[in-house]
């Protein structure tokens, strides 16, 4: 196994160019099938099956029994392809699938999400990745743990890490099932765990090193599958060859069609699908500016605190390469959160702006609800028009629509042939299961390594470590999937939801363990712990109808959180003695990219 | 005696760090704090046919942060070799 990973680490350009030329061909082979009469179910099957096999695989291929491959991939993945494989573990189902669907229905306030998306990188490179990899911990518990030193302060991160991750694991699994049960044709509580098998069949027996691997090949598809179908429709519908460059006037005239259908609710709601209420490009309501920049600054610093995102940063064999990989991972994520405004602009235009011959607001509600495309999703739940005010002509306010499936169903909605449907469906599968095998690895490793193994069995050896943590992985993902089939909330909700736990409980204790030498055991387990449950409450608090401080809403919480944590973890910090000389070297040793890692390879 | 040479080459090298990321951590809070702040100011102006709010949100601060990132990145560097920090890349 060893030849073969060195073998694989010198010829890995040739094996991903190979893999995206078969990529690329298969997509050729199946719009051929397409003229040649393949129905259109049968090309969204081979897509989903096609690319789920490729994944497992790569993950049987880097099977291995080692601690160092299975936690850190053995440290030797070169900076770009960490880069790809962070970039698909980071955009998840709610980026893929969700992100523009939040932006069509939420407008300009849920942009935050992508400002937030993107600039969380800069906190990343500048106050964590680097200093992190020089101390050479397998999880993020692992540096919490040994920098403030005790199991209290490793307790509370596993904690705080199990909470967030968990949630955004389900919403994960929820956006495999949405998928797999359109492209299938499958019940979603079956599609869920048809998800969950493919998620556990790319990290089951590899780790991280199948994980990176099979991430690397997923960023393949998924970006693939998010920018061919926008340029292509934006082609066919002539809004330019590339249209982020051309669809300002269309941002523009958005505001006259709002203005001519009337941004009005709906006469009668339909539960679980949404009408479009709020205008395209500018911030509305009360504390508007002030919404956006809470959203996006939790969003930011919840990047920074995400241990499946920092965990990626580990397996680097360098600081200088974690930095740089930081670099290409924004690069890759920029891609797709650059088009995802388009995507919705295009979208929303092409069903609104009665010049274009896709358009079905204002036209007669017979003919739109003779469409194809309208009867397939209507068919699932997922879309519904009702010509609630008697007229015959279909209302702004009469079509209701999932947001989660905008993207899912643009090709649709543009007429592009089915092959396009079918890589969308692939794509939005990639970006869902990268992300939760990251997740999924994120959990079960802490939990190994941390609880199990730090704390409560030191003299486990490596064969049963290993045992356990992908016996945790099973459990683990059966849970989320079990609870993500009980579909108790939105993708994109649930995974503002992870952000703000994970910035609530970890943001300072990570920052400060580096930027502030004088933190200590006391501050970081109060800041924890008081920032955690703090956040929690304020969440209950909002979620159970309490009327929110300053417009904190739900997905907000994260900044009462914060600003709890940092507060309790700098008094308590001043009001107990200075870490010890050994920690205080140990922070030192941590700014310095060269010389050795702090934890030894087989900590 | 060389103890407090070594001693010393860490301070100004955490030092200049530091700097530079300050310096990062403030260009970053205006395309992401500063520039949402004003957004209906600058929605006043347009660029390429959009908005120049909208455009900010919706690219320019997402290019920014990428640009900022890859020159923080060259500017470290550059510091890690002046101090002897620097490592041989992969």
């Amino acid at each position: 196994m060893a030849l073969l990973q060195g073998r694989f680490i010198d010829n890995i350009g040739r094996v991903y160019t190979l893999y995206t030329g078969g990529f690329l061909a298969f997509i050729l082979l199946m719009a051929l099938l397409e003229q040649f009469g393949v129905g259109a179910d049968t090309i969204g099957i081979l897509f989903v099956a096609f690319t789920i096999g490729i994944y497992a695989l790569i993950g049987w291929l880097s099977r291995t029994m080692e601690v160092d491959a299975y936690y850190v991939a053995g440290r030797q993945v070169p900076a770009v392809y960490n880069g790809m494989a962070t970039a698909a573990d980071w955009m998840s189902g709610a980026s893929f699938v969700a992100l523009a669907g939040g932006v069509y229905f939420g407008g300009y306030g849920y942009m935050a999400f992508i400002v937030g998306w993107t600039g969380g990188y800069v906190l990343v490179n500048s106050l964590m990745a680097p200093y992190l990899r020089k101390f050479g911990c397998y999880t993020v518990p692992d540096f919490i743990g040994t920098r403030y030193g005790g199991n209290l302060a490793r307790l509370c991160a596993v904690i705080v890490l199990v909470v967030a991750s968990f949630t955004y694991v389900t919403a994960q699994i929820n956006a495999t099932g949405t998928i797999a049960a359109r492209a299938l044709h499958i019940p979603f509580s079956w599609g869920v765990w048809f998800g969950l098998l493919g998620i556990l069949l790319c990290s089951m027996l590899g780790g991280m090193r199948a994980v990176t691997w099979t991430q690397v090949a997923q960023y393949i598809v998924l970006i693939v599958a998010y920018l061919v179908p926008v340029i292509w429709m934006s082609n066919v519908q002539g809004f330019g060859l590339i249209p982020h460059f051309t669809y300002g006037d269309a941002a523009s005239t958005m505001a006259q069609l709002e203005a001519q259908f009337g941004l009005n609710p709906p006469a009668e709601a339909i539960p679980g699908l949404s009408v479009l209420t709020t205008p395209h490009t500018g911030p509305v309501g009360d504390y508007a500016e002030w919404r956006f920049i809470t959203l996006a600054l939790v969003m930011m610093c919840g990047t920074a605190s995400l241990p499946h995102i920092l965990m990626r940063y580990f397996t680097t064999p360098t600081v200088r390469a974690a930095r740089k990989s930081v670099a290409w991972s924004l690069l890759f994520i920029f891609l797709l959160y650059f088009t995802a405004p388009a995507l919705a602009t295009l979208t929303k235009l092409q069903l609104l702006d009665p010049s274009l011959p896709t358009a079905i607001i204002g036209k007669p509600f017979e003919e739109v609800a003779s469409l194809a495309w309208i009867q397939n999703w209507a068919s699932v739940g997922f879309l519904a028009i009702a010509d609630q005010n008697g007229d015959g002509i279909l209302q702004l306010n009469e079509f209701f629509m999932r947001p989660d499936i905008v993207v899912l169903a643009t090709p649709e909605i543009a007429g592009l042939p089915y092959v396009i449907s079918g890589l969308v469906a692939a794509g939005g599968m990639a970006a869902a299961m990268s992300t939760a095998d990251g997740l999924l690895l994120a959990i079960a490793n802490a939990l190994s390594h941390d609880l199990y193994y730090k704390m409560i069995d030191p003299k486990a050896d490596t064969a049963v470590r290993l045992v356990v943590a992908r016996i945790l992985l099973l459990g683990i993902g059966a849970l989320a999937a079990l609870i993500a089939s009980l579909q108790l909330t939105g993708i994109l909700g649930a995974v503002a939801w992870a952000f703000c736990f994970a910035a609530s409980g970890l943001f300072f204790p990570l920052c400060l363990g580096v930027w502030w030498k004088r933190a200590n055991r006391a501050g970081a387990v109060a800041g924890m712990a008081a920032g955690f449950t703090a956040g929690t409450l304020y969440l209950y608090y909002v979620y159970t109808g309490g009327t929110p401080w300053f417009g904190l809403d739900h997905l907000r919480f994260g900044i009462v959180g914060m600003a709890v944590s940092l507060v309790s973890m700098v008094v308590v910090t001043l009001l107990t003695p200075a870490p010890d000389e050994e920690i205080q070297r140990m922070v030192e040793e941590t700014r310095v990219p060269t010389g050795p890692s702090i934890l030894s390879d087989q900590h | 005696m060389s103890a407090n040479n070594a001693d010393d080459v860490r301070d100004r090298y955490w030092a200049k760090t530091r700097n530079l990321t300050i310096v990062v951590l403030t260009l970053w809070a205006f395309f992401a704090l500063v520039v949402p702040a004003m957004v209906s100011t600058l929605d006043q102006y347009t660029f390429l046919g959009f908005p120049l709010g909208y455009y900010m949100i919706a690219q320019g601060s997402l290019l920014a942060f990428v640009i900022i990132i890859w020159v923080q990145n060259w500017r470290q560097d550059a510091i890690d070799d002046e101090f002897g920090f620097g490592e041989e890349d992969e």
